[in-house]
């Protein structure tokens, strides 16, 4: 914020507080999209083009002995074989498979990429080339390696407090279990895609990214040029949950065959070259064990959780992360521990963390209170953390008891029988569950850039993306609210290299950073335009205070006496009919080491539960959430329900099936990697207090990407108890589990 | 995929002489082979369309239907006849796939479609007996959850995926088939194979023959029948096991009995036993459960899939009982 002093004044809030309010109705970006103007990475027509076919290793482990490349070289349309052979020597930027050398981590991994004319061509000259492995034993069995569990080289932010052994005799109920959750795929709709072109040392790239900037400095520390001289546009991504975060090999594949092949290059993977290349959400194996007494006090909490690494990098799915804020314990203990396994990488996906994490705490506490005979929302009441537990920080607002009475009343929480199997409607057996959503508030500094032009409009310019959310929207309206206009007036421009340096769409920090980028700079502009007033003599703002001068719909006045006034297109078009702009990057909050931010939700499901064919049917998901300001009610909504149809996918569908033997995922298409089709998806009741956390930021708003997912694929596991009497603890929890159980 | 070479046959005959030439195979729908052609699973050298064909028709014939073998999946669920007269095909294909998928697929096409099983599909696996015969099988050691309990062998596990197919068992139906020695019928119990040891064979019919037609029997089961469905999601998932159930009833005695299930075996299983068990008596609980019993006798699970066996009889009962009571799906 240019002027800090402004979230700490009360008086100020009430101007904050309008912000988000001159809604878009519609998403900015929404006719585009429909109209497909809105064009996508691999969409950009580039003159020349060539394809990129990306080659993958088919053993799980070993090195390349040798790859003949004749036949392919000879094959029709072909215009360069990249092998680790020939490939050009680049600095490896991260954990990536850019064919520096021969080794084989992974079945699917990158070994050798074919340029041709067209794809069929490079997809034709792949099958022709001959590759010899010196093969190596592979590890690919979680279960028979789990006993060799490590813990992590870079630690695992583990928690400890109190004396867990002395809470534990102090117990009279306990709970001692393991949850277990899959591997899982990110499958955005959109493929990832790369076209890159060279001129020069100057690189032009067009990238499916969560993260423009990640982009352009990855692949300028892989070539060894100058940031500077990297063009990374973006527009629109289709989705990326996490997979479009992290720059992989393809992007850098595709930028060193444009060099090798000498022409522009374009490269998209195929859907069945994203499960693996492209990050997997780690599966996990948690051992969870709660203590209370027999009032339902929570006297320990442990959470130690496991899951697959790959060999290339230690990357933890910190399932237990939140278990060290969600609830009071007198003790607790957390960890995380690594098995290394022969897999592509793992890395964040919607919720990293608290997805996995909160299948496991929460159906631990719903197990807890069926043994203690207390309501399952009364229990998290009981327990409820009014601080921070870890430093016993202050949160800067916290208002999940509401969630949970809201959500209730909605749901009808209060016709559940606590005691299972009770409901039945014809064949269908009925079950009700909660758990409590959950998802850490983060945010970074953001720049932006805000042009108010002599025809009336506003130019607003931010190198962040908008990976489908909604980033658009917000930004349109943020600029408008500040200036006080209609956001119709408003131009957003995303996803281009050259903007204001931004961040990465991740983590659910997105508005919480680039809100405040644009409102400074907004304002700034603002009083720009201001002074531009003040100083003209033509104007009949000249002379006044800066302070006296407000902007409304298009035109400045003086508060004091509102009838001097003129409008930004007179002013600018009297001074020289050039627009007036400012940039400006968003600062944290001074005083952010003095309190905690989290947001927080409740989430209940219906489960009709098949009394002969044990198929699941969700019929209904209620949640309420506690995310700070909702600044755009058709943006915001939209990603909270489609974080709950996460969870239903979690709970009931995906599952990355990977052969024991080959290590090769063999469900790696929609046909066989099942997420929710309509018919899985009934009524989803999501509402938001929308009540402002102005000390996390001057908006009031937290992110809203990711706390959707949390706690719903558990609140369908509990549901699915309630109705049936089955405790399924291994997710996705398919039929044949629950007749099993 | 390989590039092939494209014809549109516009009458059997021609149809039939075309695909002689070595590696051509037929084109219907194209959303099974050439799926298959994209994974090189299958590498025709040609592909006869057969969609142009004059084979689009459902007509009455005798005191049954003959479905001409182009007819859409889509257009053949919604047909009036089938709607009003088997109605259990009409929901077995409806049950089938997406609509995007049933408005390409054909009758003939459904009828071929290969097994979904991963390894089968899946090229880098080295053993596949179906698809290279001898090489093993990669799915008795691997992922075989969706895989047979019924009618396997050591060489090969996997299940035929359709639903029609299971439709048609029940129905009792008969493929017409025209080929280079000209036309013959082939009932639809022997139209496809167990694997045996030649799992690389889905059917008994020859490489150059084309199928024309399906034929229906005079409808037995227009008001009692059901096409149950059991699957890992509510639609767009292949059947962990299906139940086509038919019953003809006379007052409240079953007069005759269709009886088939997908998902157990590499073909539908129809179980003659169960049906014949299922004469003469009352619906019942009892009696149901007895067919059940008797239409899954001597099943064999693998590693992930003996859940199919409770699951397949608790799905009998079910699918019988709403067919006595004359329940739609
Ligand atoms: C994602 C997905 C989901 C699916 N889900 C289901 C499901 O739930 N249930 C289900 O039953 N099916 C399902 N299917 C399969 C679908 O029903 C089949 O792909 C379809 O029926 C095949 O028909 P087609 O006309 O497209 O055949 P093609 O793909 O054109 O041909 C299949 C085979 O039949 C041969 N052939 C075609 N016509 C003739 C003829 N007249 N004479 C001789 N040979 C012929 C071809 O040579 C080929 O070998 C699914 C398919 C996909 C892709
Ligand atoms: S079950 Fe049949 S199709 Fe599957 S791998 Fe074995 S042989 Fe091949």
């Amino acid at each position: 914020m240019i002027a800090p002093q402004d979230h700490q004044d009360p008086q100020d809030h009430q101007t904050h507080a309008k912000l988000g309010r001159r809604q878009l109705s519609h998403r900015y970006d929404g006719l585009a999209k429909v109209t497909g103007r809105a064009k996508y990475a691999a969409e950009f027509p580039v003159e020349n083009i060539a394809y990129a076919y990306v080659v993958q290793a088919t053993i799980p482990s070993g090195t390349i002995a040798s790859i003949d490349q004749a036949a392919a070289t000879r094959a029709a349309g072909v215009h360069s074989i990249i092998t680790p052979f020939n490939a050009p020597k680049l600095t490896v930027p991260g954990n990536v498979n850019i064919l520096q050398d021969t080794n084989v981590f992974f079945s699917g991994q990158p070994i050798a990429v074919v340029v041709a004319r067209s794809l069929p061509e490079a997809e034709q000259a792949a099958k022709l080339l001959r590759i010899e492995y010196k093969a190596q034993p592979a590890k690919l069995d979680f279960n028979a390696v789990l006993k060799d569990a490590r813990a992590p080289k870079r630690g695992g932010g583990d928690s400890h407090r109190g004396d867990p052994q002395a809470s534990l005799a102090k117990a009279t109920v306990v709970i001692d279990q393991t949850y277990s959750t899959p591997i899982q795929n990110h499958n955005p709709m959109e493929p990832h895609a790369t076209v890159a072109s060279w001129e020069g040392d100057k690189l032009n790239v067009y990238d499916a990214t969560q993260g423009i900037s990640g982009a352009q400095s990855s692949l300028a520390r892989a070539f060894s040029i100058p940031p500077a001289n990297v063009h990374v546009q973006c527009p629109f991504t289709g989705g990326g949950f996490g997979s479009k975060g992290y720059v992989w090999s393809h992007t850098i594949l595709a930028a060193m065959a444009a060099k090798v092949a000498q022409r522009p290059v374009k490269l998209v993977l195929g859907r069945n070259q994203m499960f693996g290349p492209v990050g997997s959400r780690p599966n996990t194996s948690q051992h969870i064990k709660l203590a209370a007494s027999s009032d339902g006090k929570l006297l320990l909490q442990q959470h130690d959780s496991t899951c697959y690494t790959s060999l290339i990098s230690d990357w933890i799915e910190s399932a237990a992360g939140a278990t060290a804020l969600l609830y009071d314990s007198e003790s607790l203990t957390t960890s995380h521990s690594l098995v290394d396994l022969n897999l592509g990488m793992g890395t964040w996906m919607r919720a990293p963390g608290e997805a996995t994490g909160s299948v496991g705490l929460e159906i631990a506490l719903d197990e807890l209170a069926e043994k203690l005979n207390i309501d399952p929302i009364q229990l998290r009441l009981i327990n409820y953390a009014e601080k921070d537990p870890r430093q016993g920080l202050p949160w800067s607002s916290k208002h999940l008891r509401e969630c949970y009475t809201q959500a209730a009343d909605r749901f009808g929480w209060s016709k559940r029988t606590a005691q299972t199997g009770q409901h039945r409607e014809g064949n269908k057996l009925i079950g009700y569950g909660m758990a409590t959503a959950n998802y850490g508030a983060g945010r970074r500094p953001s720049s932006a850039i805000v042009r108010i032009l002599p025809n009336g409009r506003v130019f607003v310019g931010v190198g962040t993306q908008d990976l489908g959310t909604g980033t658009y929207t917000i930004l349109a309206q943020t600029a408008a609210d500040t200036l006080f206009l209609d956001p119709a007036l408003v131009d957003v421009k995303l996803g281009d290299s050259t903007l204001p340096p931004s961040g990465g769409s991740g983590g659910s920090t997105t508005a919480a950073s680039v809100c405040p980028g644009v409102y400074d700079a907004a304002v700034k502009a603002k009083l720009k335009l201001v002074q531009l007033a003040i100083a003209d003599t033509q104007s009949p703002l000249h002379g006044a205070a800066e302070e006296d001068v407000q902007t409304k719909d298009g035109k400045l006045f003086l508060k004091s006496n509102p009838q001097r006034s003129e409008t930004f297109t007179t002013l600018l078009g009297r001074n020289g009919d050039t627009p007036v702009e400012a940039i400006a990057t968003s600062e944290l909050a001074k005083d952010r080491d003095t309190f905690s931010s989290h947001s927080w939700g409740a989430i209940f499901a219906e489960v009709a539960v098949d009394a002969d064919t044990h198929m699941v049917q969700v019929c209904r998901m209620v949640g309420t959430y506690d995310i700070g300001t909702l600044i755009n009610q058709t943006t915001g909504i939209n990603q909270l329900v489609g974080g709950v149809v996460w969870g239903v996918s979690m709970a009931l569908h995906e599952e990355t099936l990977i052969d024991p033997t080959f290590g090769r995922t063999v469900n790696e298409n929609f046909a066989d990697y099942h997420v929710p089709v309509n018919a899985d998806i009934h009524q989803i009741d999501v509402t938001a207090l929308d009540i402002p956390d102005y000390k996390f930021n001057p908006l009031g708003s937290r992110g809203i990407g990711e706390i959707g997912i949390t706690g719903a694929a558990a609140a369908i596991a509990n549901a699915i108890y309630n109705a049936t009497g089955k405790r399924v603890r291994d997710l996705p929890i398919t039929l044949d589990k629950i007749m099993n159980a | 995929m390989n590039p092939f070479n494209y014809q549109r046959a516009t009458a059997p005959d021609e149809a039939v002489h075309a695909v002689s030439a070595r590696g051509a195979k037929f084109l219907g729908g194209g959303t099974n082979l050439v799926d298959l052609m994209k994974s090189n699973v299958e590498q025709p050298t040609a592909l006869i369309d057969v969609t142009h064909l004059d084979l689009t028709h459902v007509i009455t014939s005798g005191n049954g239907t003959t479905i001409g073998a182009g007819v859409r999946n889509s257009d053949l669920a919604n047909h009036e006849i089938i709607r009003t007269k088997y109605p259990l095909l009409s929901q077995a294909l409806l049950s089938g796939a997406s609509p995007q998928l049933r408005n390409m697929a054909t009758t003939g096409g459904n009828l071929l479609q290969r097994t979904r099983c991963y390894y089968f599909m899946d090229t880098v696996f080295p053993a596949c007996n179906k698809r290279t015969p001898g090489s093993g099988c990669a799915a008795i050691k691997g992922f075989n959850r969706n895989h047979a309990i019924l009618g396997a062998s050591d060489e090969c596990i996997a299940t035929n995926p359709s639903d029609m197919n299971v439709a048609l068992a029940a129905l009792n139906a008969t493929i017409h088939v025209t080929g280079p020695k000209g036309q013959r019928t082939i009932a639809i119990a022997d139209f496809h194979r167990l694997p045996g040891t030649t799992p690389q064979l889905d059917t008994n019919l020859q490489p150059d023959e084309l199928i024309t037609a399906v034929e229906l029997p005079a409808p037995k089961f227009a008001k009692h029948s059901y096409y149950l469905k059991v699957r890992d999601r509510q639609s767009y998932a292949f059947a962990l096991v299906s139940v086509a159930a038919g019953l003809a009833m006379n007052g409240n005695t079953i007069q005759s009995a269709g009886l088939a299930l997908g998902g157990v075996a590499h073909k539908p299983w129809r179980s003659l036993e169960a049906e014949k068990s299922l004469v003469g008596a009352t619906p019942s609980p009892a009696a149901f459960k007895k067919a059940a019993d008797l239409a899954v006798a001597g099943a064999k699970p693998t590693e992930h899939n003996a859940f199919k066996i409770e699951l397949a009889k608790q799905s009998i009962v079910r699918a019988l009982t709403l067919a006595a009571q004359g329940v739609q799906a």
